[in-house]
Parts: structure tokens; sequence; C-alpha cells
């Protein structure tokens, strides 16, 4: 489902070139989870947003679903769009449409609208009373669980999570993980989180390291 | 360096990084203050004009004795029965290569304290057997002596005056209160006080000076809005340092004072030159509507330094008041990120609203109230009450653009739009006053320039115009002309403040003064000894057909535009009996041409009809020259304030825009997204700005006009105007965008992604 061949990632500072990432490779197959660990500032975040096509690899290969990561802005927006599902830390819900909304956006975008599908998830997550209110309006769990909903609804068949739980209290982020591992199983989904807890990495399927740029 | 100091070098150094916004603040306060010192310096100018013409033609306002003819025998014979008369030649000359008013005075028996100090006193003889006349203009004549007389005014003594213009006595200035001598008319001239005649011009100036301030203050607002956002970081940090929120409120206002001088500073320059070049048409203006003189010099004195300052250090308190408050309440372990600047909530903008409509209710009520304030309190109730309102309708047309869309991103594109508008809406209403105040003076000077023409093509209804010097001219174009024209006299005179027209009943005069109002058989009437008066009198007295003046009853009442004089028509045979002056104008039905008077009476001036017309035009366009310069200034402000607000928006606005782009809209999608908003929104705006416009163009031509002018025109309307500026106004909010759209477009993904890496 995801390949990554050779990636490195370097940016520019003050003090010259800094590498993130340095040859790194990976895989994940269809309905895989895996857990990618390693100290702040490691490149975690910044290999999962090479794998969204949210930044281009200085050099290296990337490949989604046996399709290559094109270079330009929109051929990976395209990707994007057809294949990958985002949960960030901070939610990063759309402030300006309500849950009903946030829910529907993404599917709708990837023309995968199913209502059936989405009162499904409404009801799992529970979702049900707040579908009027406003991102603003709701607490973080719940803002997680519309997170989680909305990525989902679309059917995506890669799931890139960054810290999903990590802005919540543990109780809730138990609660909130449990669901978004269901959901993923159900969809047959790949899922990789980027995690500080090994708690949390030890429920997924496989684990990898991130250290100076590479993978351990 | 102190501890405060510390601080405020560290505020400071937000501008060094922020240095657009910098430029943004400056320019918007010192657009702000260069408008209204401007428009005030024009005022002040022409005040200080009629100021001077006030003390210096006194005689201007005395009573005066006027006949056919007067000569100097029959001065003498007046002195020596007794009579307190002083004769005045009085006439246009060329002096120096310019035409001036020659006034030519006799010294010794002017009444006392009616010349102007000029000198006399220090050397009367000097005046009295020179050839010496006093003007304020420089000229290129030996006689002339520099003195503080009105612009295009020169005063002499008599003698000179009869050298230049004739030995005719133009009439007899009469001291105390006695009646006529026989053979003579009493004329109480007009007690013309041009302050008051053209305070409806100069509050119309102001009114507009006021506007542009104001929008120019939605720019400053705006700007210090976003600095005050993105230091709130700071600001915590140097509470949590250590320093007081009243030492950081002071620090704040000492950083805004240095913005405000130094904007004021630019301001008061940029005014001055505004004020330089649009000096000479309200100049010309004020000439051809009033007869006003106001000299087309500018100075730049002390007072507008220090009123520009004043302006500029107000205008910037009034801007940064809510941020400044805000501040003050700012908890020490207040969140330091951004939140959505301006952000309002619903309740806030339904009582901004319901705010809008009361005040627009007030207005409503002062429509009711007669009288040219109450008229401005009209407008501004109106364009306030609007602009408080438009964010709620705003709000309802995008939920109703959301509602009727159907793609997902449409629906976010209005949602998205909708949750701009606390951000954007003091730009919005910037635009919707400028817009507004466009339509709505384009709909008044429309439809006065279209009755104003058809009218002039009404009243000119001779071929020929002409007016000779003196009676003895007039006496030998009447035999040249002999049977080749009909010649029809014309005369008017001025007593008591009103003019006084004397007509003859013909089937041309008939068919040149149509009457809006008045009673059966008015031209038979007239024969009979009533009067017709004109629209002026009648608003300004509230007078009707039937009602009575002092002339006589009120027979018709007819249009005059263009004139700001109340004005009575007699028949022709009652003007004469009580006004024996001179005939030297006729209109003459010929076909003749005017190169053939001329050439056979070169003293004798020839208008024909087109000349008239075009003279008269232009003396319009030229009244309403000003107001379009500052209508176009205007709307260059409030699409700077556009400006100002979507870039401040466009680095606030990541945190939205980031999440979908994200989910597979790119940045070049985004970017167009992005300019098709404010297109969109401009576009609101514009149909949103025509009914205010519209009745505020309403307001202009019932209400104000009329108080001002003493005319009441109909309301005409101009779509092809309309489709220029809602196009303009498109031009210029694509202008606005183009900048924060770029950045959009080429923004590197590193600065999206910090909105998932908790960076900032």
């Amino acid at each position: 489902m995801l390949s990554l061949t050779d990636v490195s990632k370097g940016y520019a500072s003050s003090e010259g070139g800094v590498t993130v990432l340095d040859g790194v490779s990976l895989s994940l197959a269809a309905g895989e989870t895996l857990a990618l660990t390693g100290e702040s500032g490691s490149g975690k975040s910044t290999l999962l947003h090479l794998c969204a096509g949210l930044d281009a690899p200085d050099t290296g290969r990337i490949e989604i679903a046996g399709r290559p990561m094109g270079r330009s802005d929109a051929e990976r927006a395209a990707l994007r769009r057809s294949t990958v599902g985002l949960v960030f830390q901070q939610f990063n819900l759309i402030p300006s449409l309500d849950v009903a909304g946030n829910l529907a956006f993404q599917a709708r975008l990837a023309g995968r609208h199913d209502p059936r599908w989405q009162a499904d998830l409404v009801a799992t997550l529970d979702l049900g009373p707040l579908l009027s209110r406003y991102p603003e309006e709701l607490s973080g769990g719940q803002q997680q669980r519309v997170a989680i909903g909305r990525t989902l609804a679309a059917r995506p068949a890669l799931v890139l999570a960054d810290e999903p739980t990590g802005n919540l209290d543990e109780a809730s982020g138990d609660r909130v993980m449990a669901l978004m591992l269901r959901l993923v199983a159900e969809t047959g989904a790949a899922l990789l989180m980027v995690t500080h807890s090994p708690r949390l990495a030890a429920r997924l399927d496989r684990q990898v390291h991130l250290r100076g740029g590479r993978l351990t | 360096m102190t501890g405060p100091m510390f601080a405020l070098s560290a505020l400071l150094s937000h501008w060094a990084r922020h240095k657009v916004q910098a430029a943004l603040l400056l320019l918007g306060l010192a657009l702000a203050t260069a408008l209204l010192t401007g428009v005030q310096a024009i005022n002040a100018e022409a005040r200080a004009s009629y100021d001077r013409a006030a003390s210096a033609l006194s005689q201007d306002n005395l009573p005066r004795l006027v006949a056919e003819r007067i000569t100097v025998a029959d001065y003498v014979a007046l002195r020596r029965a007794g009579w307190p008369v002083s004769p005045v030649i009085e006439g246009e000359a060329l002096i120096g290569g310019q035409t001036l008013r020659l006034i030519g005075i006799e010294p010794l028996t002017l009444p006392s304290g009616v010349a102007p100090d000029i000198g006399l006193a220090g050397d009367p003889t000097g005046f009295l057997t020179g050839e010496v006349i006093l003007s304020a203009e420089a000229l290129n004549d030996p006689r002339v002596r520099p003195a503080e007389l009105p612009s295009g005014v020169a005063l002499t003594d008599i003698g000179v005056a009869a050298g230049i213009l004739g030995p005719e006595i133009s009439y007899l200035l009469l001291t105390g209160d006695r009646p006529a001598p026989p053979g003579y008319a009493l004329i109480h001239p007009a007690t013309t006080d041009l302050s008051q005649l053209t305070e409806s011009f100069h509050l119309n100036l102001a009114a507009f000076g006021y506007l542009a301030f104001g929008v120019g203050l939605f720019i400053v607002h705006s700007a210090i809005g976003l600095a005050f956002e993105q230091r709130r970081g700071m600001f915590r940090t140097l509470r949590a340092l250590g320093l007081s929120a009243r030492a950081l409120t002071g620090l704040l206002l000492a950083e805004l004072l240095v913005f405000a001088l130094v904007a004021g500073a630019a301001g008061v320059l940029l005014g001055w030159l505004i004020a330089g070049a649009l000096l000479p048409d309200v100049a010309a203006t004020l000439r051809g509507l009033y007869g006003a003189e106001v000299g087309s010099g500018l100075t730049l004195r002390p007072v507008w330094w220090l009123s520009g300052l004043g302006i500029a250090v107000l205008g910037m308190l009034a801007s940064a008041g809510q941020s400044l408050w805000r501040l003050g309440r700012l908890p020490v372990l207040a969140p330091a990120q951004s939140r959505a600047w301006g952000r309002e909530s619903a309740r806030a903008m339904r009582a901004q609203a319901l705010a809008g409509a009361g005040l627009i209710g007030l207005g409503a009520a002062l429509l009711a109230v007669r009288g040219l304030w109450a008229g401005f309190g009209v407008l501004a109730g109106l364009l306030l009450g609007g602009a408080l309102m438009l964010p709620m309708l705003m709000a309802a047309l995008t939920r109703a653009g959301q509602r009727l869309s159907r793609g997902t991103v449409a629906q976010w594109f209005w949602a998205d739009t909708r949750q701009q508008l606390p951000g954007l809406s003091l730009a919005l209403m910037a635009l919707l006053l400028a817009l507004a105040a466009n339509i709505g003076v384009g709909t008044m000077v429309g439809s006065f320039r279209t009755s104003f023409t058809t009218w002039i093509d009404q009243r000119l209804a001779a071929d020929l115009y002409v007016e000779a010097a003196d009676e003895a001219d007039a006496t030998r174009l009447l035999a040249w002309l002999g049977n080749r024209a009909e010649a029809l006299p014309m005369i008017r005179t001025t007593d008591g403040g009103t003019q006084i027209v004397g007509m003859v009943d013909h089937p041309l005069f008939r068919r040149a003064w149509p009457l809006l109002r008045a009673l059966p058989d008015p031209w038979a009437r007239l024969d009979a000894g009533d009067v017709f008066i004109n629209e002026q009198l009648a608003l300004r007295r509230g007078l009707a057909p039937g009602d009575r003046v002092e002339q006589g009853v009120i027979a018709g009442i007819y249009p005059d535009y263009g004139n700001p004089m109340p004005q009575v028509i007699l028949s022709w045979d009652r003007h004469r009996a009580l006004y024996p002056l001179p005939v030297l104008r006729y209109a003459l039905i010929t076909d003749i041409r005017a190169a053939e008077i001329r050439a056979a009476f070169p003293r004798v001036v020839v208008e024909d009809r087109a000349a008239i017309r075009k003279a008269s035009v232009a003396v319009f366009e030229r009244t309403f020259a000003v107001t379009a310069a500052l209508n176009v200034l205007t709307l260059g402000v409030a699409a700077l304030a556009m400006f100002a607000s979507l870039l401040t928006l466009s680095s606030l606005r990541l945190p939205q825009v980031a999440p979908v782009w994200a989910m597979g809209l790119t940045r070049g999608r985004l970017a167009q997204l992005e300019f098709l908003r404010t297109l969109a929104l401009a576009a609101l705006i514009c149909g949103l700005a025509l009914p205010l416009g519209l009745a505020l163009a309403w307001v202009l031509l019932a209400v104000v006009n009329v108080e001002a002018f003493g005319w009441r025109l109909p309301m005409l309307l101009f779509p092809g105007d309309w489709l220029r500026l809602g196009l303009l106004s498109l031009l210029a909010a694509g202008l606005a965008a183009a900048l924060p759209v770029r950045w959009l477009a080429r923004i590197a993904p590193a600065e999206l992604l910090k909105v998932f890496a908790h960076e900032r």
C-alpha cells in the first residue's frame, strides 16, 4: 500500500543545510498498522508529511497503492484526495463548517460520499448530538472523534495519523484510539501512526523507530 | 538602556520585521489626515476670502440710489440739496492683463467706516491725485499698489475710474434712512453674506472630508488590530517578565503617538498638495455659482500643522482604542496564539445591526425636521446605519449561498467566507460607504445635469443676447438693428437680497419660462400686477401660487437652477416704474450673425445661445468636479482598506486553509478561490450599495439640495453608471486581492505544514 525507497529530505538553515531524513526505506501492506516512534525533531512528522504528499522528498521514491507520488502540487493533491486520509494532533477541523459539514467534506471532495457509511460512523463515534455544532464548541476528545470520522468517511486506502491522541488525556486518548483502530480494521485501510507513546505503539502490528534521520 | 526602553525596543522590533504593515498604517493615517486637512484648508481659504470681501467692500451693503442715467451734475445737485450721497463708478476693466471689478470711490464723501484701511489716512493725496489703483493681485501695471482687498477687485479714486470706465456714475451711496429723491430709485442691495450663501457648498466638502477620514481610519484600525494580535505572545511575555499592564499600555500609546505624528506630518503635506490641486476648481465653482471670489493661492499655515497633527493623533487613538482597551484587560496567562482577530459573536453582530437600524430610524425621523444640518443628519444616519447593518446582511447572504450551493468546495467557500466576515467587515463597510457615496452623488449629479441642460436649452430661446456698455450705445444698436431683429429688453436688479426681474410678455419668454405651479392664466395675471417667483424663494419661505410677497400676489413658480438667490419677476412696466434703470441688455430674435454686430459695435457684448449654454454647462461641470475628485479619492482609500484587511487576514488564515489543502485542494486552487471570494464579496457589496446609494441620492435631491440650493429635482436613474462603477469596484477588489492571493499561491508547503507541526 505504501512504499518508500531511499527517501531523503533536508532543510536550509542559517547554519547551512540540515538533513532530516537520510535514505529512509519503508513499506506498509494493505490492512497493516505501523507505529512510527522517535525523539522530538527526529523527522517523524516530516516523514508522515512526505507520505501524504504534503511535501516532496529531495531524493528517493514514494508510492501509494502502486502509484508513484508526483512532483507537482496538483499530482500529489490528486493522489491525496483519492487514497490518503490524515488525522492530526491538533485535529485541524475546518472551523467554518459544522460537524456534519466536516464529516462529509473529505468524502465529497474525493467523490466517495456514502450517506449510509457516514451514518454508521456518526453512530459508532457517538457524534449524533453534535452534528450541528461548530468545532469551537467541541471538547478536544469530541474534535478528534470528528477528525477520525472525517478521515474514514472517505474510505481512504491509507490513513496517516500524527500523534492523534497527543492533545487528549489518557482515558479519552484510549477511547479514541480504540475507535480508530476498530474503524481502520473495518475499512481495511493501512495505518501509519506517529506517536511518542510506547503503550500506543504496542497496540499496532509493527513499530519502527526513527533516529538521526534513519529508521532503526 | 532602561527596562521600559528595552520593552519599547522589543515592541518596535515588530515593525522592522513587518515593513509593509508599518507602511500601510502610516499610509492609511496619512491619507485620512490628508483628505480631511485638505478639505479644511480649502474651506478655510475660502472663508478667509469671504471675510476679506466682507471687511473690504462694506459699501456693497449700503443703500444706493439708482437711475437710468446719473451724471456728475446730478450728483452735485443732490449734494447741494443736502443729500448725503457719495458717487461710485463701477465696472469690469482690463488692468495689467487681467479683468477685474474696478470700483471708483470718492474718498472725501464716502461714509465713514465704509472704505477699508487702504492707507487713505497716511497718504490721501497719493490716492486722490496720483494714478493709484489698489489691488491684492500681482498685476503688471505701474499704477497698481498692493492692498488687502478681495481677489478679483481693484479700488481706485473715482477720477481714475472715470478715465477707464467712462464718466457716468453707476450709483450713489446714501447714508441714513431716507426715501429716494424724485427721479431715483432706492435699492437695498443684496445683503449677501457669502459665507452664509456658500455654507452648503462648504458643508458638502466637509462631509466628504469626514467620510474619507472615516474610511482611512478603517485601514489604520485594520493595521493596528493585526499588530496587536501578532504581538499577543510578546505582550504576555513582557507582562510575565514584570511589566505592568499600565506600563505596557503606556509604551504602546507612545509607539502609536510616534506613528501618529509621522503620519500626521505626511498627511498635512499631502493635504496641502491635494488642496492646492483642488482649489482652482473650487474657486471657479464659487465664482460661477455664487459670484464669490476666492484666491487660488494656498499657503501652508502653522495652524494647519497643529490641526493636522491633532487630527492624526485623534484618529489614531480612535482606531486603536478597542485594541488598547483589550490589552488593558488581558490576563497575564492569556493564550498567546493568534485567534481569529476581530471575531465577533453573533450576538455582537445582532446588536450592531440593531444599532444600525436605530440610526436609520433616527435618520428617517430627521426627515421631519427642516434645515441643512438635519439633511446631513439624515445622510449620516443612513450611511452609518447601513454600514453597521452590513455584517449581518452579509452573514445572511453567505448563509444563503452555502444553502444553495451543491458542491462541497462551493459550500466550504461560502461557509469560509462567512467566517472571515468579522475580520473583513470594516473594509467591507468602507467599500460600501465609498460605493454608496459614489452611486448617491453620481445619481444626484446626473439628475441635476439632465434637468439643468433641458432647462437651459429651454431658457435660452433667443438667437442672440446683447449687452451695451451704456445707454447711448444701446440706442445706437437698436437703431442699427432696425427691423432686422426683434429686440426684447431684459432687466434685473437686486433689492433687499432678492433679484427683481422685469419681463415683457412675449411668446418667446412664455416658452422659455415654464412654470412648475401656477394660478390659471398666469401671464395675464403678471401683466395685471401679479408676480412670478423662483422655486428657491417658494421653498425657502413655503410659498405657493396665490400667496403674497412684498411685490404682489404669486401667479406662478418657475425653476431657476444654478441661481442661489431668491428671484421675483414683475411685468416690464411695473419694473420700469419701480426701478428706472438704463436698459442695456436685449434678447434678439434675428438671423444676424454675432460677428456682424461685434464688428459694428466693438463695445457691445454679444453672446449666442451656444456660447452661453457652453459657459453655463462649464460652470455646472466645475461645480461637481471637486465632488467627483473626492469621490474617486474615497474609493481609492476604500480599495486600500480592503487591501490592508486582506493582507492582514492572509497571514491569520493559514490554520483555516491548511486542512483543506491537506485534504487535496492545491495551493493554486485555493488561491483561485480566495480571488473569487474577494470578487464575490465586492459584487455583493455593490449589490447592497445600490439601494443605499439610491436612498442617499433621494436624500440629496429631495432634502439636502432643497435646503442648500432651494430647488428640487426629479431623480433619474443611470444604470450604465452603476455598471461602470461595479466593474471598477471589482477591478479595485481584484487589485487589492492580487498580492495576498499571489502569496497564497506561492506559499511554501513548509509554511502550511507548521499548522500541523504545532510550531505556530
